[in-house]
């Protein structure tokens, strides 16, 4: 039944004989991308460290991984890639739109708790 | 134009049996359930990233916390359990994944092997989630809560390595008892007392001239240590009571909120994968049973799949946010 199937990843780049071959290769690319991310955390580069954007490079460098295997995982191990094209923005895009702005109202509140303890309205060490 | 509408295309459009987006019933409800679930999760993780940029400066390190590996008692080895637990996981969504490709091909007997195989891959990282909390309740240092409620911690001088307190702490007699219900007033209880108290820290670290306190502040990426007048001076002025491992109250690692966040996200989280193993066994019987194939179609297989990658994909982004950043 590979007919179901769309059997090629990275936009063609990497195509797969059969759906079982391609499941292996997902495979392969999502341990490289947790390999990558251990060894990263493990050993902390230096010019990694650096600030950029209000957090380190190396955490934006873990999201944007983290995104990348959320990605494979729901388009072939959840056979999103299969799915027609409304399934897929219905599903997607409400969960983007929704924690996105989550994430930022709240990230965003809590930069002022912390200036408001910061700059000693609030006093805690003791 | 209303001609042209015949009667028989308007009863199979009204007459039920219809797949929008075509994806059946079934499958399109369990795709809803994960987004709604998958909000659920993000709220967690939005409350936690809440609470860590509140205390940017003074957040526990991961990996300071983290560093055990069953049967590698002693050694400091951050990541590499939950890299391991991380790609079991991955492993068990690709066995289901395999089982689910088996069920297309109506293969009975492959579809059974799968299914075990993602059974057992949920059932030791269950396992490993459980050794990973009874851990990290149990501490490895153990630290002094301030009356302002920090953590102050314990290092060498010289190593600038974390010194637990039943290294230094010395021994002073004292009759004090565990306060419990059945021995005076009936609603007055304490909980468990600590190995230590704060006065036998306070000896010992004054006895060990090597020794410096560890305050939580973040300077650059690792936490203050203070000099050693600051270090009596804090511990003695501000110190309140011994904290041993972490519960929902007292966390020796810092503040006490990582270990809500951390037993919540993680508990809900492990309790996801535990139904998703019990929901696979439901399946894996029905397979053995033959009911899929007497159907005709290992749909089931594939719904029950789509939870369990989800509960993949939830992982990642715990890992990522409890362990990496």
């Amino acid at each position: 039944m590979a007919d179901g199937h769309k059997l090629e990843i990275f936009r063609g780049l990497i195509k797969f004989k059969s759906n079982t071959q391609k499941i292996w290769g997902v495979l392969i690319l999502l341990t490289i991308v947790t390999a990558v991310e251990v060894v990263l955390g493990i050993i902390k580069p230096p010019f990694l460290m650096e600030s950029f954007l209000s957090m380190k490079i190396l955490n934006w460098i873990f999201i944007i991984l983290t995104i990348v295997k959320a990605y494979y995982i729901t388009w072939d191990f959840m056979h999103m890639r299969d799915e027609t094209p409304s399934l897929r923005r219905v599903v997607v895009w409400t969960a983007i739109f929704l924690i996105c702005y989550l994430m930022w109202i709240l990230i965003q509140e809590a930069g002022y708790i912390f200036d408001t303890y910061d700059q000693g309205y609030i006093k805690r060490d003791f | 134009m209303s001609s042209t509408v015949s009667a028989t295309s308007q009863n199979e459009d009204w007459s039920g049996g219809n797949k929008p987006m075509k994806a059946s019933y079934g499958k399109l409800m369990m795709w809803f359930f994960i987004v709604s679930d998958a909000l659920t999760f993000s709220g967690f993780l939005a409350a936690y990233g809440f609470s860590r940029f509140k205390f940017i400066d003074s957040w526990p390190i991961a990996d300071e916390v983290f560093t055990h590996v069953p049967f590698m008692h002693g050694q400091e080895l951050p990541m590499i359990y939950v890299a391991f637990m991380t790609f079991v996981l991955i492993m068990s969504s690709v066995t289901m994944v395999l089982a689910v490709d088996a069920g297309h091909q109506m293969n009975q007997a492959k579809v059974t092997f799968y299914m075990f195989l993602t059974i057992i891959g949920g059932l030791i990282f269950v396992g490993s989630q459980a050794w990973e909390w009874a851990t990290f309740i149990k501490g490895d240092y153990g630290a002094v809560k301030t009356n302002g409620g920090n953590i102050i911690q314990f290092v060498d001088a010289d190593s600038n390595k974390r010194i637990a307190l039943k290294d230094f702490a010395s021994s002073i007699e004292t009759e004090r008892e565990q306060n419990l219900a059945k021995n005076g007033v009936w609603f007055m209880s304490e909980s468990t007392l600590s190995d230590y108290t704060l006065d036998e820290v306070i000896e010992g670290f004054e006895s060990s001239p090597n020794l410096l306190v560890r305050t939580q502040i973040i300077e650059g990426s690792h936490k203050t240590v203070l000099s050693r007048e600051e270090s009596l001076k804090m511990l003695v002025d501000n110190g309140s009571y011994v904290v041993e491992g972490a519960n929902l109250i007292d966390n020796e690692y810092g503040t006490p909120l990582f270990a809500d966040f951390f037993f919540f996200i993680t508990g809900f989280h492990g309790f996801h994968v535990f139904s998703g193993v019990v929901l696979n066994i439901i399946i894996f019987f029905n397979v053995i049973l033959g009911t899929y194939q007497r159907r005709g179609s290992y749909e089931m297989v594939e719904k029950v799949g789509l939870y369990w990658h989800f509960v993949d994909l939830v992982w990642v982004f715990v890992f990522t946010f409890f362990y990496l950043v």
